[in-house]
């Protein structure tokens, strides 16, 4: 197939049926992660704003996954059993690890910022921690939150280019099948939508976040 | 008379050890506004806080109503006590009606009574409720904000209000304003009231006894007719502030 399509569009549109199926399995992929990632990371990240020995060691793990490579990390998971092996599972496990950082960090930044005079005033108003928590901290964080959410979004749809050398399909299969045909226009057939959908995902989730903080 | 609150021998202490106040002792009758006046860092707003438990006496006991605030449940002692406090007290991302309708909804009055609660206590600091009821902290100017800070702080009928330098951030016209009708209120409403300030002509204006903190201890206390002329040299610091501004204007 060397030479074969003359540009990624006219390739894309000639394949646009698996082009979408790629396209969608990214999208789910990424999704799927995303909403794991924020029903841990949230959570574990109020509760490092009331536990500081915690802090230490969860922004520390958290930290670490982000250092290693990922395709590393793709690759170490495979053999880990329940959560590894060859497919989409471990791709989601993988892109969890990284989306968690930064919703952990933001989430906890977002709280610790906090005016402590308006904490303040609302325990002498006689709130208890929860209602402190769900009438004061968490809208006040809101936004710092829907920006970690955001910035670990756009990594992940970047990130999970990387799923198909684990066979998790997504965009990088054309990624990747381009390289082994040494084909650039194929490559920029996975890597081209790759990037609008993270274009996408950033802007709407800003919109989101903007909507957010001038809502209040 | 009925004593609502009282220190005995109260002490707060860091754990750095520094003292931000040492042996107090007072009382605070039934229905009467007692001023904490003294000079940034006296601990007057510590003595705030010991009342309503943000912070706990590191030696000797705070009571209210002839219980230690440490034997109260520090969530039922502090809705009983209205708090009012200087410039940040409004929750920024709720509207007014939601701030001052805050403390009856956390007591789980009904949405209804909550409303027309808030739109009587509005009236009472004379908001107009349907311009105002809707807008949010930062869309008020300052003496409009104190006053939503007020409304919030009565709004579940505490027996007790803390207030806590709460005109301190106003305008010197806006401020006087305030005062008047703080005195109004306050003969509408017969709380028991513990007010902050380093002010001492708001002291004497809206004072029915003046207690003077010096370094974090209570150094006179005294009815405001009296505090004039009171012995004590600190006292006597403040009340030549007062004369010096007359002479100054006589000149």
């Amino acid at each position: 197939m060397r030479g074969g399509p003359v540009n990624f569009l006219e390739f894309l549109l000639h394949n646009r049926g698996e082009a979408l199926a790629l396209t969608l399995e990214h999208i789910v992929l990424v999704a799927v992660a995303m909403l794991i990632a924020v029903v841990l990371g949230v959570p574990l990240g109020i509760v490092i704003t009331r536990q500081a020995r915690l802090r230490r060691w969860v922004l520390g793990a958290a930290n670490v996954f982000q250092t290693v490579p990922s395709l590393a990390l793709f690759g170490f998971l495979i053999p880990v059993p329940l959560l590894g092996g060859i497919g989409s599972r471990t791709a989601v496990v993988a892109l969890v690890l990284y989306a968690l950082l930064p919703v952990i960090r933001n989430t906890y930044a977002g709280i610790a910022g906090v005016d402590p005079a308006v904490i303040e005033a609302a325990r002498g108003m006689g709130m208890t921690d929860r209602q402190l928590l769900r009438y004061v901290e968490l809208p006040l964080a809101l936004g710092v939150i829907m920006t970690g959410i955001r910035v670990a979004t756009v990594i992940s749809v970047g990130i999970a280019t990387i799923a198909a050398a684990i066979g998790a399909g997504g965009l990088g299969t054309y990624i990747f099948r381009g390289l082994a045909m040494v084909n650039n226009q194929v490559i920029l057939a996975g890597a081209v939508p790759a990037a609008l959908l993270a274009l996408v995902a950033d802007f709407s989730l800003g919109w989101a976040e903007h909507r957010l903080k001038t809502s209040r | 008379m009925n004593v609502v609150i009282e220190c005995r021998q109260a002490d707060y202490r860091l754990n750095d050890g520094r003292a931000l106040v040492t042996d107090l002792s007072f009382g605070v009758e039934s229905g009467e506004t007692l001023v904490l006046l003294g000079r940034s860092g006296s601990g007057k707003t510590t003595t705030l806080k010991l009342i309503n438990r943000l912070l706990e006496p590191t030696a000797g006991e705070v009571l209210v109503e002839g219980r230690p605030t440490t034997a109260w449940d520090p969530i039922r002692l502090r809705r009983r006590i209205g708090y009012v406090i200087q410039e940040v007290g409004l929750l920024p991302h709720m509207t007014v009606e939601r701030n001052v309708g805050l403390v009856p909804a956390l007591e789980g009055w009904e949405p209804e009574r909550v409303r027309s609660r808030v739109r009587e206590l509005l009236a009472l600091v004379g908001l107009e409720a349907d311009q105002f009821a809707k807008r949010r902290p930062h869309e008020l100017s300052g003496g409009q904000r104190q006053h939503v800070g007020v409304a919030r702080a009565l709004a579940a009928d505490p027996p007790v209000l803390l207030m806590d330098e709460p005109f301190g951030a106003l305008d010197p016209v806006t401020r006087a304003e305030m005062q008047r009708e703080f005195r109004s209120l306050q003969q509408r409403l017969n709380k028991t009231i513990v007010f902050v300030t380093h002010d001492v002509r708001e002291a004497l204006l809206l004072a029915t006894r003046i207690a003077l903190l010096a370094d974090g201890r209570l150094v006179a206390l005294h009815s405001r007719r009296d505090f004039l002329h009171a012995p004590e040299p600190e006292v006597a610091d403040f009340v030549s502030v007062l004369k010096s501004l007359d002479e100054e204007l006589n000149l």
